[in-house]
């Protein structure tokens, strides 16, 4: 009712009004795109200035006032930080762990997020609620243990302290998925129950397959986390030969003199930006989709 | 008490077996990865440790030694509550109002919401390096635009009182995934509120005032609480950009931390200090979340 009211209402304003409405209706438009055109401008700015300051040879990059569009144009310093320092490497072994564990959460994350979201067993509910509360806890407080512990192990300046805790689950996936799991009807389950199927098949068969949105956003979010993460690194890895790309850049960095140095680390910024960019834009839907599921409409 | 009731308890169990079968990895996970850390974490907290040697009991010394005499940690608390309370908001602001632009029935806006977006899901390491080119004192792009109008430069990373706005500045430029959960909230917003509201005469800001924010309350919480927690543990871009400085202007808890552990190998200390940053997240999300009865509406689904 308030719907149609309102609807007449506008319509009749409109009626009113013609010339003044469409007038002002231009004004608001306009104000709009220049506004949003604006903003977006800034945003991007940073990322253009990267590209930008890349392909710039030294004269171009301390120029004021700025340029935006190098000419000439200088590739060269892609080539450059390759000799400078061994960058495809740094570029493998982000790979080397970014892979693994992105395989981890999977397989760990689809099992118990099966196991909260479609088996019935006491005690489920309450497991659920504490696995959701670890992600209050601070990494800081498991930081130094854990190191110690893997110390022991004689596992510092090797991979395994970023990937075995992937394949023991993580929160936020669960939860993810958890919530994905639930939207799947119970009928086909029970129907494949009904047939003799165990859970474990039930699983392989019926609620992944259904699943690869769900499961690709997981996949894409923790390859990239570990593409990103710095921290991790920066306490396992002091061997420069085990360096991944988020460490080799801080070597980079100090292999050139700092006033020479920035059209160098805009293009070595620029490498390690763009898989990130692809990988969004060949995801785009299921990263949105990803993020608004975690939002709050579980 | 027959058959029945055993039969009973004995699906049960074979109901709890399979679904902790399910359910091990994370369950190992927790006593493994999160559990036994934490009680450890205590532990040390209570010793004097610097790896090489065992660690040494010395009772609350750390935790007396932060909140007493560690002028340096005031300072470090200082910075954090400023940049959480400061931060936060400002982050979430901008992100909402982004989010209100992007929901306009404009064109080109797959466009502009990756635009506003793609910064979040950067490399803090890539972004830190952009943004020290940014904010270079001479030839960043602020500056030499400033320069070149004849104005005077600005200083941020290396001015104390710049320093932390300017990672501000950082933090809201990468807000893409509170602004994702915004729009779906906004999508949410069912029409007939914004209807009802011009029947009742309310102008654009008051529907925006009175129907957007209000309806968008339970995502507004949400955002808040993990940029809180987020907020809290802030390590990579200051610790790249500013290493603390100037004058220890951006040293910021997770920072302060880190430094304590794995450069002074004050494991003790640190582990104290790992406690004390558990202890201000926890109360911070429990406080947040006590206040949302007061101001989150969740009746979206009555109506």
């Amino acid at each position: 009712m308030a719907q149609v009211l309102a609807r007449e209402l506008r319509v009749g304003r409109r009626a009113a009004h013609t010339r003044a409405y469409l007038i002002r209706r231009i004004i608001s438009r306009t104000a709009l795109y220049v506004f949003v055109t604006l903003m977006s401008l800034v945003f991007a700015a940073p990322l253009l200035w990267m590209l930008s300051t890349s392909l710039k040879d030294d004269p171009q990059v301390y120029r004021v006032p700025p340029i935006w569009i190098p000419h000439p144009i200088r590739p060269a310093n892609y080539v450059e930080i390759f000799t400078r320092r061994p960058m495809g490497m740094y570029f493998l072994n982000t790979l080397r762990y970014a892979l693994p564990t992105a395989a981890g959460v999977l397989i760990s994350c689809s099992l118990v997020a099966y196991s909260f979201a479609r088996l019935r067993w006491p005690g489920r509910d309450a497991l659920f609620f504490l696995c959701l509360a670890t992600m209050m806890i601070p990494y800081q407080v498991t930081m130094i243990p854990l190191y110690i512990t893997f110390k022991t192990l004689g596992w510092i300046n090797t991979y395994l302290p970023l990937v075995v805790p992937a394949f023991f689950g993580n929160a936020y996936y669960i939860f993810l998925l958890r919530q994905f799991f639930a939207t799947i009807p119970e009928e086909l389950s029970d129907a494949a129950r009904v047939d003799g199927c165990s859970e474990g098949r039930i699983l392989l068969r019926i609620i992944l397959p259904l699943s690869k949105p769900a499961l690709a956003v997981v996949g894409l979010f923790q390859f990239m986390g570990a593409w990103n993460d710095y921290l991790g690194p920066l306490i396992y890895l002091s061997r420069e030969d085990m360096f991944p790309l988020a460490l080799g850049l801080q070597s980079l960095r100090a292999s050139f003199q700092e006033k020479l140095v920035w059209p160098y680390m805009m293009a070595a910024s620029t490498m390690m930006i763009l898989p990130v960019i692809i990988i969004f834009f060949l995801a785009q839907r299921s990263f949105i989709e990803g993020i608004t599921v975690t939002g709050l409409k579980g | 008490m027959g058959g029945a009731a055993k039969r009973r308890g004995r699906k049960q169990l074979a109901a709890l077996g399979q679904g902790l079968l399910f359910a091990s990895p994370w369950v190992l996970g927790f006593l493994a990865f999160t559990a036994y850390p934490m009680v450890a974490s205590l532990y040390y907290s209570l010793t004097s440790y610097d790896v090489l040697r065992p660690p040494r009991f010395i009772g609350l010394e750390n935790f007396r030694f932060m909140l007493f005499s560690d002028s340096l940690f005031r300072i470090v608390l200082g910075n954090t509550v400023w940049f959480v309370v400061v931060g936060v908001p400002s982050g979430l602001v901008i992100a909402f109002l982004l989010a209100n632009l992007l929901n306009t029935d404009m064109k080109a806006r797959p466009v502009f919401r990756t635009i506003f977006y793609l910064p979040a899901i950067l490399p803090a390491v890539a972004s830190a390096e952009v943004w020290r080119w940014v904010y270079n004192p001479r030839y960043g792009l602020i500056n030499s635009v400033l320069k070149s109008w004849g104005l005077a430069t600005i200083p941020w990373l290396s001015s104390p009182a710049l320093a932390k706005p300017s990672l501000v500045i950082i933090h809201c430029w990468a807000q893409g995934t509170a602004i994702v959960i915004f729009l779906a909230a906004l999508q949410d917003v069912p029409r007939t509120l914004y209807d009802a509201a011009v029947v009742d005469g309310a102008n654009g800001w008051n529907r925006f005032w009175h129907v957007t924010v209000p309806m968008c309350t339970p995502s507004i919480l949400f955002v808040a609480i993990t940029g809180l927690i987020g907020m809290f543990q802030y390590f990579t871009l200051g610790w790249l950009l500013t290493q603390g400085g100037p004058n220890n202007a951006t040293e910021f808890y997770s920072m302060y931390l880190y430094r304590n552990a794995f450069r002074y190998f004050k494991m003790g200390y640190a582990s104290a200090l790992a406690w004390g940053l558990f202890v201000i997240v926890v109360s911070c999300t429990i406080a947040l979340m006590r206040s949302s009865a007061r101001w989150v509406y969740y009746g979206g689904e009555a109506l």
